[in-house]
């Protein structure tokens, strides 16, 4: 892996070469450098190389400290690649090792990435802390095994860009009637169910409602668009997703189904398991069983108190209350959102090729891309130019003030950040032969088309 | 008791007509058109006493005892009285004179007259069951087409087969309606009597529309209450109501009935004792209800000629309440009456009450219905005031401004009676109050009735008292939340405990673009002075804004560089449209501009260009 000449290097996309977890506490004398590894990937590397690697992070960390005592370290650039450090609890380190795509220029994409896999983590894991007091650090360790030996699968550097940074929520546009329709089916099931305690709405993989809060919407929105959507397209594409079920008498016909939870409601021995979820983890820490129910384009999420387990009927009910009427909700939905479409003249292609992402909401958008998925980003322009976005994101972290920043890329577009508030936004030009004055105007123009129902200043 | 009390949901009325009872020496006459009781002593010998329900004085007078008498009547107004003594005469004490204008042959076998529609129904043919309606208007007399009400079964002899006694005629929902009370016959299947409703338009045939299901065979007496067609039985002593509004079996042609509600007895009644005061003492008498002696009028009057009494019958809606446990059925059936609003308003109440709570699809049903009616009357009104102002109301002086009757039930009569109350109560888990509110909205849009402020208001608070601020900030982001001045001034409010808040309150001032002035305060306020210019510069009215103003806000920022740039601003401002940078004693910068001198030296003054 590492012998690479240097004219192929280019090419290399960014790639992991490690990621592990530790905590100093656990192996603080010497000759049991090894208890302080709660989980390292590749596996397969050498015991000594392991410690050796800990304890060189460990330094770093330390040795950083002394400049600045509340901020440590956060990363690590040398030529060949770069190491992210990230403490998410006292004293338990995750530190992930990538390689640089090329030599002169270096992603910024992987300090958010160690971040939401720290958030994703927490989602289904709980605090380190936690599983500690459930079961000391072998549980800890097990549980750590299992979480990443299937993260790290769908974790696809080559295809990150700034979308992954932001990550963002795309919600779903709609108009206030059908909102309100959504609304009143939510309170509905949420009250004929009566053991839900949070739901989730999301049509077109875009999120239209969260009962749960921001910050844990985020990384199960996260979850439900990079991991368990993806892994339920192929079945629909080929059209075994279409049970009308009519051979059930008095039931009735609709398109619902769980994504998590039983396959088949009819097979008596199905099970009724379902992934569990930690939310509110700063204060209240809730589990939750994760039920997803989907119909058409239209999903939905219960969440329910863990100490419960819903049982088959509760499926079987679920189903036969839920299935009938999401299946109308989403046919509805689509038909507005036709209507919605063809009023705004929408449908064609967007002039502009942007980027807009909100801090506050965590609303993005982006015409840039074609298809998002983790592990193909499809986007209609040159990675330099996304690359170019990342950079001017990053200047943008580093600076308080609202700022624009306008560049001429090498290939005669145009690009240009703005930030206003908690707002960004990126566009890309291809007018080559148009000067500063006028792509300023350009931007202007596509605020006051696009934007002119938020404040976002010129 | 008092359960029992509140399931009567008829009732005579508090203040009878009391009238001296029928008995061999005075006759008591009862006049439909004009509603009153006419009491003749001795043939009017010893006295005549007329009273009507709205009579606040009974009219009294004597008259020659000429013979018995056989009906006796004033004309409207109480101008002329007729007494008829004779099959064939009709005497008018003073002299005057008829005319006669108009004539029919026909023969009849009874006639029955309905004063409210001005509507006379004849019974023609052997069987007396065709019949002949006349309409009488403004003197003239025009007839409309005749009607043949089916018998129950093919009558065997030639005889007279439809009596009078099973006749009635009233108006219900605005339109005239024939009611035949077909008795039991052994040879039809059906279990029991009905009523059947035949609609008799002004124009047009008359037809056959609706089937009153009784169940029951025996005597029957009708009255029409509120819209509402009630049967009294006397075998039971219980009367049962029907709501020909309710939907029914629909055959494609007729629709039948049941009973609204289970039979009850009318509520018992007690006569007032009146004598003399040393028998004060004596209780009441309960007067016995649905007596043979009960003669029971159209629309709602029912006399007892042996007791000397005059009701009439009236509908209570608060024991229906109880009655009628299916609410979409009990709103349909409630909006349709006259004093409806204080019964619906509590019906809400109740089900939104933690003892007796509503499911949410029942709520959202009964918010529907309620908005259905409160949206028809809007409409109507909207029309109207249209018609007014574009100055068609000249040429239409049928146009009347629509009647708000008491089942439009607008928004702030729910914010105030329902809403407000409701969450307050500390008991109602929060969820279920915003899923309510929520429904309510939800409902007004369906309708696309503009939703108040207030209503908003009462959303957000309950969000604000929970914390649940991302829920708030995703109503905001899809406009369910309607954007307003107030609105954006509650969220600025609440950016100390929601950060965010800020930026939502923004992009609103922003989309109402009648509050450029609130969005610059706002900057200010956050000490954004650049981002303030900027904004008001963008929409072009950075000419008329105050120096002083921005020049005050750079400065409290104590960022020099800020302040420089500011005061330069405003120096080119000053030369454009004066032709010199300096400040004019108006603008009262005089510090400011010392404090420039100050930290910048005098040479950084903008000099006078000249061209």
């Amino acid at each position: 892996m590492a012998a690479a000449g240097a004219a192929q290097e280019k090419q290399f996309p960014p790639a992991l070469l490690s990621f592990f977890i530790y905590n100093p506490r656990f192996g603080p004398r010497e000759g049991e450098e090894e208890k302080k590894i709660l989980f390292y990937h590749p596996n397969e590397v050498e015991k000594n190389e392991k410690i050796r690697n800990v304890g060189l992070c460990e330094a770093i960390v330390q040795f950083t400290r002394t400049f600045s005592p509340s901020k440590p370290a956060k990363s690590l650039h040398t030529q060949k690649n770069r190491q992210f450090f990230n403490e998410p609890e006292e004293n338990f380190w995750m530190v992930m090792v990538v390689r640089n795509p090329m030599i002169e220029k270096h992603s910024k994409d992987g300090k958010p990435i160690v971040e939401y896999q720290e958030e994703e983590l927490l989602l289904f894991n709980g605090t380190f802390l936690k599983a500690m007091e459930d079961g000391g650090v072998k549980v800890l360790k097990e549980r750590l095994e299992k979480f990443f030996h299937r993260y790290l699968q769908t974790l696809h550097l080559q295809s990150c860009d700034l979308l992954d940074i932001f990550g963002g929520i795309s919600f779903f546009p709609l108009d206030k009637m059908t909102y309100l329709k959504i609304q009143s089916f939510i309170n509905k099931m949420e009250e004929s169910l009566n053991i839900v305690k949070y739901t989730a709405f999301l049509y077109n993989d875009q999120l239209i409602w969260s009962g749960l809060e921001q910050d844990d919407m985020r990384i199960l929105y996260k979850y439900l668009t990079t991991s368990l959507f993806p892994r339920h397209i192929e079945p629909e594409l080929a059209g075994r997703d279409s049970p009308i079920r009519a051979e059930m008498p008095g039931n009735l016909q609709h398109y619902g189904r769980f994504l998590t939870g039983p396959l088949n409601l009819n097979d008596p021995e199905a099970k009724c398991r379902f992934p569990k979820i930690f939310v509110n983890t700063d204060d209240t820490y809730e589990e939750l069983h994760l039920i997803v129910y989907k119909a058409m384009s239209a999903a939905v999420c219960f969440m329910i108190d863990a100490s419960m387990q819903p049982s088959l009927d509760f499926c079987r009910r679920l189903d036969s209350i839920v299935g009938p009427q999401l299946t109308v909700l989403a046919s509805d939905i689509c038909e507005q959102y036709n209507i919605n479409k063809r009023i705004s003249g929408s449908e064609k292609e967007p002039q502009f090729k942007f980027i807009y992402f909100n801090h506050m909401n965590l609303a993005e958008k982006s015409t840039i891309h074609m298809r998002k998925t983790p592990s193909i980003s499809l986007t209609s322009v040159h990675p330099d130019l996304m690359k170019i976005l990342g950079d001017i994101n990053s200047d943008f972290t580093r600076m308080d003030e609202d700022e624009e920043i306008i560049v001429k890329a090498m290939s005669d577009y145009w690009v240009v950040g703005k930030k206003s508030d908690q707002r960004e936004l990126y566009v890309i030009l291809n007018q080559k032969n148009a000067n500063l004055i006028e792509v300023n105007e350009e931007v202007k123009k596509l605020c006051a088309t696009q934007f002119n129902n938020i404040f976002f200043l010129d | 008791m008092s359960e029992e009390e509140e399931d009567y949901y008829l009732e005579l009325c508090e203040r009878p007509v009391h009238f001296e009872k029928a008995n061999p020496v005075n006759c008591v006459f009862f006049d439909e058109a004009n509603k009153q009781v006419f009491a003749v002593r001795s043939g009017g010998a010893t006295g005549v006493v007329v009273k009507g329900p709205e009579d606040r004085s009974p009219i009294s007078f004597r008259m020659e005892d000429k013979g018995e008498v056989k009906c006796i009547k004033f004309s409207l107004g109480n101008k002329i009285l007729a007494v008829q003594r004779t099959a064939k005469t009709v005497v008018l004490p003073e002299k005057r004179s008829l005319k006669l204008l108009k004539s029919q042959n026909i023969n009849v076998n009874w006639y029955m007259y309905c004063p409210e529609s001005s509507v006379i129904l004849l019974s023609t043919t052997v069987l007396g069951n065709v019949l002949q309606p006349f309409y009488f208007r403004a003197g003239t007399m025009s007839k409309l087409s005749k009607f043949e009400i089916e018998l129950p079964a093919a009558p065997k002899s030639t005889k007279l087969s439809l009596s009078e006694r099973d006749i009635a005629m009233a108006t219900i929902y605005g339109q005239l309606h024939v009611l035949f009370l077909r008795h039991h016959s052994r040879t039809s299947n059906s279990a029991g009597a009905e009523v059947v409703l035949y609609h008799l338009p002004r124009e047009g045939v008359c037809k056959k529309t609706h089937i009153l299901k009784l169940n029951r065979t025996g005597k029957f007496a009708l009255n029409v209450v509120d819209n509402l067609v009630v049967v009294h039985h006397q075998d039971t002593e219980t009367s049962v109501i029907f709501d020909i509004k309710l939907r029914g079996e629909f055959d494609g042609t007729i629709t039948l009935h049941h009973p609204v509600l289970p039979a009850r007895s009318i509520q018992p009644y007690q006569i007032p004792m009146a004598g003399p005061a040393s028998v004060t003492s004596q209780s009441p008498v309960p007067c016995k209800l649905y007596s043979s002696s009960w003669i029971v009028f159209q629309p709602d009057i029912i006399i007892s000629a042996s007791q000397g009494y005059l009701w009439t019958l009236q509908v209570k809606l608060q024991p229906v309440v109880n009655l009628l446990l299916d609410k979409g059925r009990l709103m349909d059936f409630l909006l349709q009456r006259r004093d409806c609003k204080m019964v619906i308003l509590s019906v809400c109440s109740q089900m939104l009450s933690e003892s007796d709570r509503g499911t949410l699809p029942v709520i959202a049903t009964v918010f529907d219905k309620l908005n259905h009616e409160y949206k028809k009357y809007l409409e109507a009104e909207q029309n109207y005031t249209m018609v007014v102002e574009t100055g068609q109301s000249r040429s239409n002086p049928l146009l009347k401004r629509p009647v708000r009757t008491q089942a439009v039930i607008d928004q702030s009569d729910m914010y105030t009676h329902v809403l407000s109350v409701f969450t307050e109560k500390k008991e109602i888990p929060h969820k279920f109050v915003i899923a309510v509110l929520m429904e309510y909205i939800r409902s007004l849009n369906q309708f696309q009735i503009p939703v108040q402020h207030y209503l908003h208001e009462l959303v957000i608070k309950t969000l604000v008292q929970h914390n649940l601020f991302y829920m708030l900030h995703q109503f905001l982001q899809y406009h369910v939340l309607s954007d307003s001045k107030p609105l954006a001034c509650l969220l600025l409010s609440l950016e100390s405990i929601y950060p965010p808040a800020h930026q939502l309150s923004l992009d609103m001032l922003k989309r109402l673009s009648t509050a450029n002035d609130e969005i610059v305060e706002v900057l200010l306020s956050k000490h954004q002075v650049l981002a303030a210019l900027r904004f008001i510069r963008g929409i072009g009215g950075h000419d008329n804004i105050s120096a002083r103003k921005f020049l005050d806000a750079a400065k409290q920022t104590e960022d020099n560089m800020l302040f420089y740039t500011i005061f330069r601003f405003f120096e080119q401002r000053n030369q454009r449209l004066r032709g010199n940078p300096n400040f004019t004693p108006g603008e009262h910068c005089d510090e400011h501009v010392a404090f420039f001198k100050q930290v910048f030296g005098d040479q950084a003054l903008m000099k006078p260009t000249t061209f």
